[in-house]
């Protein structure tokens, strides 16, 4: 006797359920992506499945900024064209392709992976905090940078890693928070309009 | 009659989370709908007019609109930001505990404004006052009370008489005190100092001005704390996640003996 037929061949269902593990992707969205896929020419899934095999395989983490990288150290680590002095703190990986993309910092990296978050049981010890401290152990490095969202729990990271750099001597500045570009000053709440009151600056000529 | 579709209400925003490309879901505390969760839409873009009006701790005047599965914000306005909260880490680390405390103990939709005023109070003294740790042992067994899970702490659980001024024990999964007899083998019972139920009595029936009068030695201190933690986690039947935050940052702040 045959039994019940499922909704749909088994590697269909197999692939919606992959899908579905992706963050923001949701039962429909998995469907839909499948049977896109479904009807895309052979050599183009070809190339989808070997580009996500080929990150698995060839992306590590730089030993020392912590970033995803396909070299050990990264590009920016090994490069002899930035500023080595300099490293800029950043939550996650993502946030490095923002301020590259921005041109305007020349120095190194450091990814965190994080950020503390207290009520969600993230602490200091689940972040590369350790691997920070360690790349100022020698005195190449003369600023550090915080990056960190301007969130609370952006602030609360940099707030924490202040405390531990302070007593090593280093430089520790964190990016200006205040009024995003195309923003409204009516719609600012308090607290930003309070940073961008602290931090208004000289109109040069 | 349906229900208007927007309403207005104070809140504070409890915690936050991520959903999808740029939004967020929010777990707001009002005062007479209760705790909620909202979905606040394009928060995480820099150019977003919400955003800094729903960190978490913020009071703010928020428009919800009922949507299908959540509530959605339709505006808000910030009415207190505690920025010296905000700028201060062990401030701010105690006032997540006590936010996090509020979001486990509070059931949703379910009007509570006893215990809005006592989160608004709590934040509000983690600003100024000086022994933030009072501040949170007052919380606590206030929170304890207004949400029904009162510890004995007069007579004994286990013969019923009136506790002697002398070493006793605490048993959290008893629910409050037993005499130095009862308590000996009772399960999870630990010993608690005549000065330890003492300080336990005062925060459960005072005020908290008559409580700020109160100084207390550090390993007194401790002793209330632990016994405190530990009722609540027992309570809650899991560990307070914030609390090793603060735990940490107080470890780290003590100079180490020589």
């Amino acid at each position: 006797m045959n039994e019940q037929p499922t909704a749909a061949p088994g590697p269909v269902i197999r692939l919606i359920e992959e899908f579905h593990k992706l963050p923001g992707v949701g039962p429909k969205s998995a469907q839909r992506l499948t049977y896109y896929l479904l009807r895309m020419p052979a050599a183009e899934a070809g190339a989808l499945a070997e580009a996500i095999l080929e990150v698995k395989e060839r992306i590590v983490f730089c030993s020392t900024c912590q970033n995803v990288t396909e070299t050990n150290p990264c590009r920016f680590c090994d490069s002899d064209r930035r500023d080595r002095s300099m490293v800029c703190v950043v939550e996650e990986p993502m946030d490095t392709l923002a301020v590259e993309r921005s041109g305007s910092y020349q120095g190194l990296y450091h990814v965190l992976h994080g950020a503390i978050s207290p009520m969600d049981g993230i602490g200091p010890e689940d972040l590369k905090i350790e691997e920070l401290l360690g790349r100022l152990r020698g005195d190449e490095v003369s600023e550090v940078i915080l990056a960190t969202n301007p969130n609370l729990e952006g602030e609360a990271t940099a707030m924490y890693l202040t405390r531990l750099l302070r007593p090593l001597g280093v430089k520790v500045t964190r990016l200006a928070r205040g009024l995003p570009m195309g923003g409204d000053l009516e719609y600012a709440d308090d607290v930003t309009l309070t940073r961008a009151m602290e931090g208004r600056q000289e109109v040069q000529d | 009659m349906t229900p208007p579709r927007l309403y207005k209400t104070e809140a504070i925003v409890l915690r936050q989370r991520k959903l999808g490309e740029a939004d967020r879901i929010l777990t707001l505390h009002t005062p007479t709908h209760g705790k909620l969760d909202a979905k606040a839409k394009g928060v995480r873009k820099t150019t977003s007019r919400m955003s800094g009006h729903l960190q978490p701790l913020n009071r703010c005047m928020v428009q919800l609109a009922r949507g299908r599965t959540m509530e959605v914000i339709a505006g808000c306005e910030t009415l207190e930001s505690f920025q010296r909260l905000r700028d201060d880490l062990d401030r701010l680390s105690r006032a997540l505990y006590a936010a996090e405390l509020a979001d486990r103990f509070l059931p949703e939709r379910v009007e509570s404004v006893a215990i809005y005023r006592l989160l608004l109070g709590t934040l509000r003294r983690l600003q100024s006052d000086a022994d933030q740790d009072m501040v949170l042992r007052y919380y606590e067994m206030r929170l304890l009370d207004l949400s029904g899970f009162r510890p004995e702490l007069a007579r004994c659980l286990g013969c019923d008489q009136p506790l002697q001024p002398q070493r006793n024990f605490f048993a959290p999964a008893a629910g409050g005190t037993y005499c130095s007899s009862c308590g000996a083998g009772a399960a999870g019972s630990r010993t608690l100092s005549l000065n330890g139920l003492k300080v336990l009595r005062l925060l459960q029936r005072a005020s908290y001005k008559e409580t700020g009068r109160l100084s207390m030695p550090p390993a007194l201190a401790q002793e209330v704390e632990r016994h405190l933690r530990s009722y609540i986690v027992y309570m809650l039947e899991r560990d307070v996640n914030a609390a090793a935050f603060v735990e940490r940052l107080r470890r780290e702040q003590q100079p180490l003996e020589v």
